[in-house]
């Protein structure tokens, strides 16, 4: 089983690798969105540290839906949705393949994000605790996005689908998320809750996902 | 085979498989059952309940803000339980329950999130705060917002009843998620306008009671309504497909 999520992992990222558009097209949207926020709310000094986590989030959670539905859609257009589906007699392995693909894709973009707001937000954000954080909300965010970008593919309005379904969703996850790199930063406030609340979303979720997912797909 | 024994083939085929199209006995007696209970609970209102102390004749909209809440999620617990048993048999029947129940679930919780600010605006001084029942009125509202988007985006049936299905269970999973965040992330914070730590005088919870119950009549009378709208949707496209099948 873990073979074949690797096997699916592989091919999700060769084939980026191969045109790049996904995770390049969520990097300048993630610039942009930087700046947008830097321009419209005037971060600047004191106020920037403050937004920071807010901005971060939601950068991520904008430029997330993008990669998403870009990654489903590719695998609908070249019918590599009905070769997986024949391939693979397992839907919950498709449903973690394809949710540690868009993982992954999403880590690079928070990669490139950390420094970059570092430098425009004035904080620290390169530290492992808050880096933790991070890769719990993705976690959670991958897991939601890949079952609901399996759905909003196959609408009529498709790109415009994703966000609407999924962001109402993420709520619970944005808000733990945010609190979680802003108690960080400030220092004093605990986080250990946030961080449990998390962890127990990503859990909920996966666990929805791999029961759902062979719905969503099947027909 | 003459087009009127054909048509009836038809509909009996969709009413077992939709469910009911014409009004029974439970249809009238839930209607009026409900307009009664909806007279009696206004009536309590506004005759019975005392009037609060400090917040004087606004509190009154707390009967219905509560009830409609409480219908709302009421609603969506429904479609969610619908939702798993429609994956589970694929049987359209639990499909029009999801959906049915969805979209009359959406009408209570926008009252309640209505109903909700107008009670804020003269008592807090503000029509909308990040009050935790408040916030989780509006996050429900924005997810079956969705939910009806995502059933109107295809025309698929078959998949989007699946579809359906599922959504509705992410977001059903999804409200006590996002109640938990809400509520800790606004008592870190510090509380200014802490809400309903009141307890209630017994006339008030007899007047919630009664209130309750009438929103909860109005529910049923209502989903009934569109699962019998829905179901007669279904056999008027089956009676035109089998009629005139070249030109659908």
């Amino acid at each position: 089983m873990l073979r074949q999520i690797g096997a699916i992992v592989a091919k999700d990222l060769a084939a980026e690798l191969h045109t790049r558009e996904i995770v390049s097209a969520m990097l300048v949207f993630a610039t942009m969105a930087i700046l947008i926020f830097s321009f419209a709310l005037d971060l600047r000094g004191a106020s920037g540290r403050a937004a920071a986590p807010g901005v971060l989030w939601t950068t991520i959670a904008f430029s997330g839906t993008l990669g998403l539905s870009r990654s489903l859609a590719r695998e609908q257009q070249n019918g590599g949705l009905s070769g997986l589906l024949l391939a693979v007699e397992e839907r919950s392995v498709i449903f973690f393949g394809k949710a540690a693909g868009s993982f992954v894709l999403m880590l690079l973009v928070v990669v490139v994000l950390l420094p970059l707001g570092s430098v425009l937000l004035n904080v620290n954000l390169l530290r492992p605790d808050i880096a933790g954080v991070m890769v719990l909300g993705t976690v959670g965010y991958a897991a939601v996005g890949t079952l609901l970008a399996a759905i909003a593919v196959n609408t009529r309005a498709r790109e415009v689908m994703l966000p609407i379904l999924a962001l109402p969703v993420l709520v619970p996850l944005l808000i733990a998320a945010v609190q979680a790199t802003a108690g960080l930063l400030e220092g004093m406030v605990p986080v250990d809750s946030w961080i449990r609340m998390l962890v127990v979303y990503d859990l909920v979720m996966i666990a929805v996902g791999v029961v759902t997912f062979e719905y969503v797909v099947e027909g | 085979m003459s087009v009127e024994s054909r048509e009836s083939q038809v509909a009996t085929r969709v009413y077992e498989v939709g469910g009911k199209t014409k009004a029974s006995g439970w249809d009238w007696a839930l209607g009026l059952l409900s307009s009664v209970a909806f007279l009696v609970a206004l009536a309590m209102v506004f005759g019975y309940a005392p009037r609060e102390a400090t917040m004087g004749e606004i509190q009154r909209i707390f009967y219905f803000h509560v009830a409609s809440a409480w219908v709302g999620f009421f609603g969506f617990s429904v479609t969610f339980v619908a939702g798993i048993l429609y994956l589970v048999r694929s049987q359209r029947r639990w499909d029009i329950l999801g959906l049915s129940s969805a979209e009359v679930g959406l009408a209570f919780i926008t009252m309640a999130v209505v109903t909700g600010s107008l009670w804020a605006g003269p008592v807090w001084g503000t029509y909308w705060t990040w009050e935790p029942r408040l916030t989780i009125s509006a996050v429900q509202l924005l997810l079956y917002v969705a939910y009806v988007m995502l059933r109107a985006s295809t025309a698929n049936e078959e998949r989007i009843a699946r579809f359906a299905a599922v959504y509705g269970i992410v977001a059903f999973v999804t409200v006590p998620l996002s109640w938990f965040a809400i509520r800790w992330w606004r008592t870190i914070h510090p509380e200014i306008v802490s809400s309903e730590g009141m307890g209630l005088a017994p006339p008030m919870r007899m007047t919630l009671f009664v209130s309750v119950a009438a929103f909860t009549l109005l529910y049923a009378a209502l989903l009934r309504q569109r699962m019998r709208l829905e179901s007669a949707r279904d056999r008027l496209t089956a009676a035109q497909g089998r009629l005139a099948p070249e030109e659908w």
